[in-house]
């Protein structure tokens, strides 16, 4: 009988611990199969962040390093500055890279590190049970914004892609979505090339990947999808924000 | 024998300087030696002093309560200084920059107009060394053996011209008489 | 041993560093560490495999360690006290993932901002912890420039052999003095370290770098092992000076600078036929507890020299097990205790003995 689907060799076997509906599975698929296509998993070494993804070390089966909260782009560079023939990966959420880890993402991205981020934005704290995330969107009810995000008190979000764009160095920031299967495949490539970026010694790139966080959204898996279509992604256009290799 | 010079002015005096070029003198004869700065937030016009300590057996601490020579660049160094001399203990001056006497009477002093020697040399930022070449002649804990070595170890090696010029500063202060 | 070369404290630190196989450091500029930094930004881009980074701060820096040391190269970053504080975190995930790697703390006067001036007041900070969780570093601390060489190299070989993150403990002091120093050798150290990430070449088990265990069962195991390992340090690696102690009826305890103005006391006291003498400790993880416990049964009495407000005497005192009178000599906030104060205070503790 023909294998038509099954699980991308680069992921173990162990059980993911996310909740139900949670893109992370998808998303960890994604850069699973990137691996697998590129033929890059004997070399890759992964680092996983703290929050929701900090288990990733377990899924993924090249090697792995947990991170403290938010440096996972500074580990990073320690292990490409050692390791230059390897390819090296960061696995973040928004609290991790856009709120405690601003300062290593921004350096390492005006470094032009020769790293890939995979920054999954679901705007919230989701591990610790949905607190207000640096991306969270105005009038977002969470746990530390019961009354709903008040830009006056808590400032507004941050679009990360827009952001780095505006440094002269990184050299691809895309910004994807995980909410139905057009956006995935689209996603799917976009991580592809941040891996084949790195492989060719292009530099820094990031690829935000707009997700969903259904249990402490509140919502079932079908409404939380079509809350990230209809919040998320007008406050966080999908598209190509830098492409060196466009310009070029 | 062990010997606690303390070199102190303003910073951008060489005073530092100073300090290193009788540390490589000590090396080069052979000598334990300790080199120690003061370290400020200013890199230039603060206070700054040197304490370097020669001796024949290992150095204890590199620390100088009690000079046996204090060789001073300017005023202030010379009222905070003078009382910690060691009885007995020398006190050279730059006497352009420092207008008053040593008032102890239980040290020697020695006072040359060394700025001014550097002046007229054309090389004013050599001050610190006209007054080393001083010491070198009046202090008998401190000789000039090995100067030469020392300087070239010194010097910069971007600026060889710099040695004969330091040379020629050395011997301003060694041969100047009061 | 090669000729004795005329060198800073902190460039001694970089050249030993170098010549003990560490081609990676991570830094951030601070007084008075900084020409460290500097020997590092020069050298390191020279040599075969050299990695020098600024770090935009000490958090990354030592998260940058990490990252290296995860991989298993020798790896350092150094820093001054405020720095070392804000690479708290970072020790400890180094030392709960197990990692060997050196960490340099060139120590100013503190709390807060502080000084610049020398301390010995992260005393506490490097032997009981620093970050959170039950970890120990591996904490040395030379007291002239040729140990802050030796002593180095030695951090490297004790981080690997016991796979735990090592620091030299030195202050402003050591960090600016020169003093002759011949240079260690250079070694071609090749610890196997099965354990690192350099991606699995498909031919073994993939390799996690990790200190989290949700399990308290599983976590309580790695603490016990981690401690087991702990003790053989204690048992194998405490390195101290005994000086003029065969004699001594009053002993001096002091580490680093402090040590060095203690010799000058001890010579003064002893030309007046005081006999007193001096257990230096070298490593002050571990103390040097039995050497302590030994001299109480012959000295009347201890004085504990100190640049801080009295942190090591904690550690004097529990380890002569309150047999004699233990006190404090000690100047903070950037200043050095003088010979005559030290002279002064051991006086203070004869007269007492005679009461």
């Amino acid at each position: 009988m023909a294998i038509v689907f099954e699980k991308p060799k680069s992921l173990t076997s162990k059980e993911l611990h996310y909740c139900p509906g949670c893109p992370h599975g998808i998303i960890h698929r994604l850069v699973a199969e990137a691996i697998d296509n590129l033929g890059i998993e004997g070399k890759t070494v992964g680092v996983a962040p703290v929050g929701c993804a900090v288990m990733a070390y377990d899924y993924f089966s090249c090697d792995m390093v947990e991170a403290a909260h938010g440096r996972a782009p500074a580990v990073a560079t320690g292990i490409k500055r050692a390791l230059p023939e390897n390819v090296v990966f960061t696995y973040q959420g928004d609290g991790d890279l856009a709120s405690i880890g601003m300062a290593e993402t921004v350096h390492a991205a005006t470094r032009n590190e020769n790293i890939t981020i995979i920054f999954v934005n679901n705007a919230i704290y989701g591990m610790t049970g949905g607190q207000m995330a640096p991306t969270s969107l105005p009038g977002q009810v969470t746990q530390t914004s019961p009354y709903g995000r008040d830009v006056k008190v808590a400032g507004y979000p941050i679009r990360v892609c827009e952001m780095l764009s505006a440094l002269d160095a990184p050299y691809y920031i895309e910004r994807v979505a995980a909410n139905n299967v057009k956006n995935v495949l689209r996603a799917k490539k976009a991580i592809e090339k941040a891996f084949r970026n790195q492989i060719e010694g292009k530099g820094f790139s990031l690829i935000e990947v707009v997700s969903a966080c259904p249990t402490n959204w509140g919502m079932t898996p079908q409404k939380a999808l079509e809350w990230v279509e209809d919040k998320m992604i007008p406050y966080y256009p999908l598209g190509v924000f830098k492409d060196k290799e466009a310009n070029a | 024998m062990t010997t606690q010079i303390l070199i102190a002015g303003f910073g951008g005096q060489g005073i530092l300087f100073s300090g290193k070029l009788l540390a490589y003198k000590a090396l080069s004869e052979g000598k334990e030696l300790s080199w120690l700065p003061s370290y400020g937030p200013e890199m230039r016009g603060g206070t700054a002093s040197c304490s370097v300590t020669i001796s024949d057996e290992p150095v204890g601490s590199p620390i100088i309560d009690h000079p046996d020579v204090l060789i001073v660049m300017n005023l202030p160094s010379l009222d905070r200084y003078e009382s910690t001399v060691k009885k007995g203990g020398m006190i050279f001056v730059d006497s352009t920059l420092v207008s008053r006497k040593v008032q102890r009477d239980d040290v020697k002093a020695f006072y040359i107009p060394s700025t001014k020697l550097a002046q007229d040399m054309g090389a004013q930022n050599l001050a610190n060394i006209v007054l080393l070449g001083k010491v070198l002649k009046d202090c008998p804990a401190i000789s000039r053996d090995y100067l030469e070595e020392a300087l070239k170890k010194v010097v910069s090696a971007r600026h060889p011209e710099m040695y004969e010029l330091n040379l020629k500063a050395i011997d301003a202060g060694y041969n100047y008489t009061e | 041993m090669s000729e004795k070369v005329l060198m800073k404290g902190n460039e001694a630190i970089a050249e030993a560093a170098l010549r003990a196989g560490c081609r990676h450091y991570f830094g951030y500029p601070i007084t008075p560490q900084t020409e460290l930094t500097a020997y590092m930004a020069k050298r390191l881009p020279k040599l075969e495999g050299g990695v020098f980074l600024q770090a935009e701060s000490e958090i990354s820096a030592i998260n940058m360690v990490y990252g290296v040391a995860g991989t298993g190269k020798r790896v350092m970053t150094s820093s001054s006290s405020p720095g070392i504080s804000l690479k708290q975190e970072g020790i400890s995930y180094i030392a709960g993932a197990d990692l060997p790697a050196v960490i340099v703390n060139v120590q100013r006067g503190g709390p807060g901002l502080g000084g610049i001036q020398p301390s010995q007041s992260d005393y506490f900070q490097a032997t009981k912890g620093g970050g959170h969780g039950d970890y120990h570093l591996i904490v040395l601390t030379p007291s002239s420039v040729q140990e802050m060489a030796d002593l180095t190299h030695l951090a490297f070989d004790l981080a690997d052999k016991y796979r735990c993150p090592a620091m030299l403990l030195a202050d402003g002091t050591m960090g600016q003095m020169m003093e002759p120093v011949a240079l260690p050798e250079e070694t071609n150290c090749k610890v196997e370290k099965p354990w690192a990430v350099t991606g699995t070449e498909m031919k073994r088990e993939h390799n996690i770098i990790n200190s989290l265990y949700l399990s308290p069962e599983v976590l309580e195991k790695t603490n016990f092992e981690r401690f087991e390992r702990y003790a053989k340090i204690e048992k194998n690696e405490v390195r101290y000076e005994s000086y003029m102690m065969d004699d001594a009826e009053y002993c001096i305890v002091a580490f680093g600078i402090a040590a060095r103005v203690a010799k000058n006391a001890i010579s003064a006291m002893r030309k007046e036929g005081f006999k007193v003498g001096l257990i230096r400790p070298i490593t002050i993880w571990p103390f040097p507890k039995k050497a302590i416990r030994e001299a109480a049964d012959k000295v009347k009495g201890f004085v504990s020299v100190e640049l801080s407000m009295g942190q090591m005497i904690e550690d004097v005192k529990l380890a002569e097990e309150c047999l004699r009178p233990v006190l404090l000599c000690n100047r903070a906030g950037g200043m050095i205790p003088s010979v005559d104060q030290i002279i002064s205070v051991t006086k203070e503790l004869v007269e007492g003995g005679r009461k």
